[in-house]
Parts: C-alpha cells; sequence; structure tokens
C-alpha cells in the first residue's frame, strides 16, 4: 500500500498546478518523473553550500563531496546489489548504453557478429547499435516478437547462436512495457559466450532489479525516471569486462598520466568512464531519489503501478471508441488510441482536460509497424498516481468528445 | 475581402474538411517542382512539401504530402490552396501574418481566409508547430528559390 500522503512531499503535486483550467493529472511517468523535496534540497545543498569539483582539490569542502560522490555510488549499488568499483556514473540511460556500444562494441565486435536486439526497443538502445555495426561490419538481429510484443525465452532461444556476441533489450519495454525474460535470457547468451546488455530505464524505478540474479553483464538507467534529477544516470558493468573495456569519452579525472607522444594510462573502472565534470548536484539528488524510492518500497511501487494499471484496463476495455495496445503487458502503462483520432490530437484533447500523456512513436519508431498504427498516446503510472486520477481518465475517455473541443 | 464573423463552428468545419480531405495532399507526378523535407522533434509530423514557381516567380502548383496530426494536415493543405497564384512578395507575407495570428501578436487578417481558422491554436501551446510546419517549409524553400536571387 502506499500512503497517499507521499503526494505531499512533490511540490509539483502541492502545488495544485492548473492545465488548460483543469487539476493537473500527470501520466508521463515513463518519460520522467517529478522530484520529491528531499531530492531538491539535495541538489540545491550541494549548489548553495557545497559547491566544488570533485577530485580536484585538496581542500576540506572537495572532500566532502568526494566522500558524498562515494557514498552515493555505494547507495546505487547496494540499490542494485552490485559492487560499488562497477557502478558508472552517466548522463542517463542513453548515455550508458553509448558507452556500452563504442566501449565495449566497438573494440570487440568483428565483421559477421551478430547483435541481437528487439523491434521493441527505445531509439537509445538501437541507434548505438546501427551505428557499431556499420562501424565493425556486425550484423544487426531481432529476437522476434509474439503477436501481442513481447519477448518470450522460446524465442529469445531461437535466436541467440554462436555468432551472438551482445543481446542488448529492455527488461520492461517503454512503449508496451511488457517485461523480458532477461534472466533466461542472460543464461542463454552466456552459454553461446556472448554478453547481455539491460536497458533498465523503464524497469529499475518500478521494480526490484537484480545484476547479480539476472546475471546480466551491464545495466542501464536514468536517474530522472526514478524521481532523480535529469542528467543523472548509471552505467552498471560487470567488473572484469569493465577491466578490459575501452572508455566512450576521454578527458580529465580518468587518466593517471600521459605523453606528448600520445601515450596514456588511465585510470580503473568506475572513473575511467566517468571524463570530465560529473553531474555532483545531480548525483546527491540521485542518491536521495533512491533513498526516498527505497523508502516507499519497490514491491509497494509495483504493486502500486499494477493496480493502477489493472484500473484503467478495466475502465477502457470495454470502451469501443478505444483501442487499447497493452492491456495484458505488466508495467503501469497503458497504450491506445482513440479510434478515428491521430493520437497527437488525442493528446491535445486530454491536454485540454488537464491530463498529460504522452503521443507519437515515443522514440520506438519501428515497433508501431509491430502492432500496426503509426502512433499512440501513452499513458504510463507512478506511485504518486491516485485511484482518483486513473478514474478521471478513464471517465474522459470513455464520455469521449470531438477531439476539435482542445481549440474552441 | 468580404468581412465577416468567423463562428467557431465554421473554423471546426474548416479543419475538419481540410483534415477529412486535403486537395493538395499529394506528391508531383511532374517535374519541375523544388522540395523541402521537415519533420518535428514534437510531433509525429514527417512532411515534404512542394512547389512549382514559373519564371516570374508566381506560384503555379503547391503540394504537400506525409504522416501529419490533423492541425498540420489542415494547415498544409490551407496554406497550398492560398499559395497558389500568389508572387513571393504576396506569399512571404501571408507567412508573416499566420505566424503572428499564431504567436497572438497584431497581424494583418485580410489576407489569411480560411488559414484564420487556426486563430485559437494557441489555446493548445504545444501545436503551433503542428501548425507551422507546412508554413515553415514553404517559407524557406520561398525563399531559397527567390525569382530575384
Amino acid at each position: 500500500m502506499i500512503d497517499p500522503k507521499i503526494r505531499d512531499r512533490f511540490p509539483m503535486l502541492t502545488s495544485n498546478q492548473m492545465m488548460q483550467g483543469h487539476p493537473l493529472i500527470y501520466l508521463d511517468n515513463a518519460s520522467t518523473t517529478f522530484k520529491p523535496d528531499c531530492v531538491i534540497e539535495a541538489e540545491n545543498f550541494y549548489n548553495s553550500l557545497q559547491t566544488s569539483n570533485s577530485h580536484r582539490g585538496d581542500y576540506d569542502l572537495s572532500y566532502l563531496v568526494d566522500q558524498h560522490v562515494a557514498e552515493s555510488r555505494a547507495l546505487v549499488a547496494s540499490f542494485i546489489n552490485a559492487d560499488t568499483r562497477e557502478v558508472i556514473f552517466t548522463s542517463g540511460a542513453t548515455a550508458a548504453l553509448n558507452t556500452v556500444a563504442f566501449g565495449y562494441g566497438l573494440s570487440t565486435l568483428k565483421p559477421g557478429d551478430e547483435i541481437l536486439l528487439t523491434l521493441a526497443e527505445h531509439a537509445s538502445n538501437l541507434l548505438p547499435w546501427f551505428k557499431v555495426a556499420k562501424m565493425t561490419g556486425a550484423v544487426i538481429r531481432y529476437i522476434p516478437l509474439t503477436k501481442e510484443g513481447r519477448v518470450t525465452v522460446e524465442a529469445a532461444k531461437q535466436a541467440i547462436g554462436p555468432k551472438t556476441k551482445i543481446v542488448s533489450i529492455a527488461q520492461v519495454t517503454n512503449v508496451l512495457g511488457y517485461e523480458a525474460p532477461v534472466k533466461e535470457i542472460a543464461a542463454l547468451v552466456h552459454a553461446q559466450g556472448g554478453v547481455i546488455c539491460v536497458d533498465g530505464a523503464q524497469s529499475v524505478p518500478h521494480i526490484k532489479v537484480d545484476v547479480k540474479d539476472l546475471d546480466c553483464d551491464f545495466l542501464a538507467f536514468s536517474g530522472h525516471k526514478l524521481c532523480a534529477p535529469t542528467g543523472t544516470g548509471i552505467l552498471y558493468g560487470k567488473y572484469h569486462i569493465l577491466e578490459k573495456m575501452e572508455p566512450f569519452a576521454l578527458g580529465g579525472g580518468m587518466n593517471v598520466k600521459f605523453y606528448p607522444s600520445g601515450e596514456m594510462e588511465l585510470l580503473p573502472p568506475p572513473t575511467r568512464f566517468e571524463a570530465g565534470t560529473i553531474n555532483v548536484g545531480g548525483i546527491y539528488g540521485l542518491a536521495k531519489a533512491i533513498e526516498f524510492i527505497q523508502g516507499v518500497g519497490m514491491d509497494n511501487i509495483a504493486e502500486h503501478d499494477r493496480m493502477l494499471k489493472a484500473r484503467a484496463v478495466e475502465g477502457l476495455k470495454n470502451c469501443d471508441k478505444i483501442t487499447m495496445y497493452n492491456a495484458t503487458s505488466e508495467a503501469g502503462i497503458v497504450d491506445f488510441n482513440v479510434n478515428g483520432v491521430f493520437a497527437q490530437d488525442a493528446g491535445t484533447w486530454l491536454n485540454s482536460k488537464g491530463i498529460a500523456c504522452r503521443s507519437g512513436s515515443h522514440c520506438a519508431k519501428i515497433l508501431h509497424e509491430h502492432i500496426h498504427t503509426i502512433a499512440t498516446v501513452r499513458a504510463s503510472f507512478y506511485f504518486y498516481n491516485t485511484v482518483e486520477e486513473i478514474d478521471t481518465f478513464v471517465d474522459t475517455l470513455v464520455k469521449g468528445g470531438d477531439f476539435l473541443d482542445a481549440y474552441f | 475581402m468580404p468581412t465577416f464573423e468567423l463562428t467557431p463552428a465554421m473554423m471546426r468545419e474548416i479543419i475538419m474538411d481540410h483534415y477529412s480531405s486535403p486537395r493538395h495532399k499529394c506528391d508531383p507526378e511532374q517535374e519541375g517542382y523544388v522540395s523541402l523535407h521537415s519533420a518535428s522533434v514534437n510531433c509525429i509530423d514527417d512532411i515534404n512539401v512542394y512547389l512549382k514557381l514559373d519564371d516570374k516567380g508566381i506560384v503555379e502548383d503547391a503540394r504537400w504530402n506525409g504522416v501529419a496530426c490533423a492541425i498540420s494536415t489542415a494547415s498544409s493543405d490551407i496554406l497550398c490552396d492560398l499559395l497558389i497564384g500568389k508572387n513571393e512578395k504576396d506569399a512571404l507575407y501571408l507567412n508573416e501574418q499566420f505566424h503572428k495570428m499564431l504567436h497572438e501578436e497584431p497581424y494583418d487578417s485580410s489576407v489569411l481566409e480560411e488559414a484564420m481558422a487556426f486563430m485559437n491554436t494557441s489555446k493548445q501551446a504545444a501545436r503551433i508547430h503542428c501548425a507551422t510546419i507546412g508554413w515553415d517549409a514553404m517559407e524557406q524553400l520561398l525563399k531559397e528559390h527567390r525569382h530575384d536571387r
């Protein structure tokens, strides 16, 4: 159970925001999430009272910052059951996935090797691989999805072979919200000598993720989808892989020494992968956000997501005005269209009722052919959403109206 | 230009009419068109616009095609209607007045005709770019292919 008082911790909720004359109902949590007071305060604390660079100074203030960053790293590590030195701070899941593609993929892939993805991946788990495939001569293949859009162990078993060097898939997909059997797929790819990279952007904020249990080689996720500031993210990598991995970005803070000849010695992981000044204030916020959601309880969050999803599906499933694409998926995401109305126009109409949803292709531009539509509207929930909000959302859709009402 | 009050009902009708049966939504079958591609980061809109200019720089034909929401479909289609027969100067003037209307600045309504149906777009600020995607592309195309260049 989520205590409804949790909403009091979010200025975006307590400030009684209005949108188009209606109380704001924010259902775009798969895109980004609201920040609780403690996260905002933590970032403010760094900016107002503890500003100094990490790894740079010999003075007390800089030492305090280094300590805080180290504690934050340890907290992230315990959150996903990793070792501290396996946790790399990035600017988000996108940077993390690019680090894997250009750090690990580029230096290990040979012509003819296979990179295995799915059609339901987000652009950030496709485009880096497309580029790396082009640069190395590796081949992109896809694990076929079921008709509804799910990855199954059976399909993965068929697709994974001796040429499979990298499998990179979302644990929970960002449009349909199906959960992939990552643990089983990891075992299959390991048996063939390959590695698995997991896009955890939609899973880590919502369910308990344990990298040891999954036995994944990499895990990427963003902070801003779990109540942390934007510009924060994590790349987890198994240490023995990180040790041999090339950095994607080079610069200050990640080298031991370098010479005019071009020779360089790099720091060990994770700092090797953190060139330049890291987002220190963001990291203060990220640590607080993780503490905060752990306080709410990952099991409680998952249960609340499921409850809201079930309620929305129940309310919409018999509505002949609505086509739903993912009634059976695990995540708190409802992907739908208002029949006869272009997704973007339906999104604007919901805006006119104060409801914030995402419409379009949601950065998963190759998925929509699979579900036979160009674009969809996506409503995505988090633990601070209420049953009343879901009911208003459902009632609004069921009642319907002319989408041009938004303008008149 | 006769002056009459456009009612919301009339504006809805104009938008729905051009959305459900656009007149100029097709790729050119013949040579002689210049074109520009335009896609939006905010909406799924992904369109091409086409212009055929005669040797005096007058718009002989204007077309567009692509994936577009109701607002961008209707606005691009109405734009094509209005462009045909205009010289570059009048076409650019029309474009400027449309942008002013959408951004709630003083504008000359006498040239906008059916495009007046979009006078309320600013109520849905996130959609202004949909209403202007075809217009912006056409403006760039007109400027790139100015007769006096």
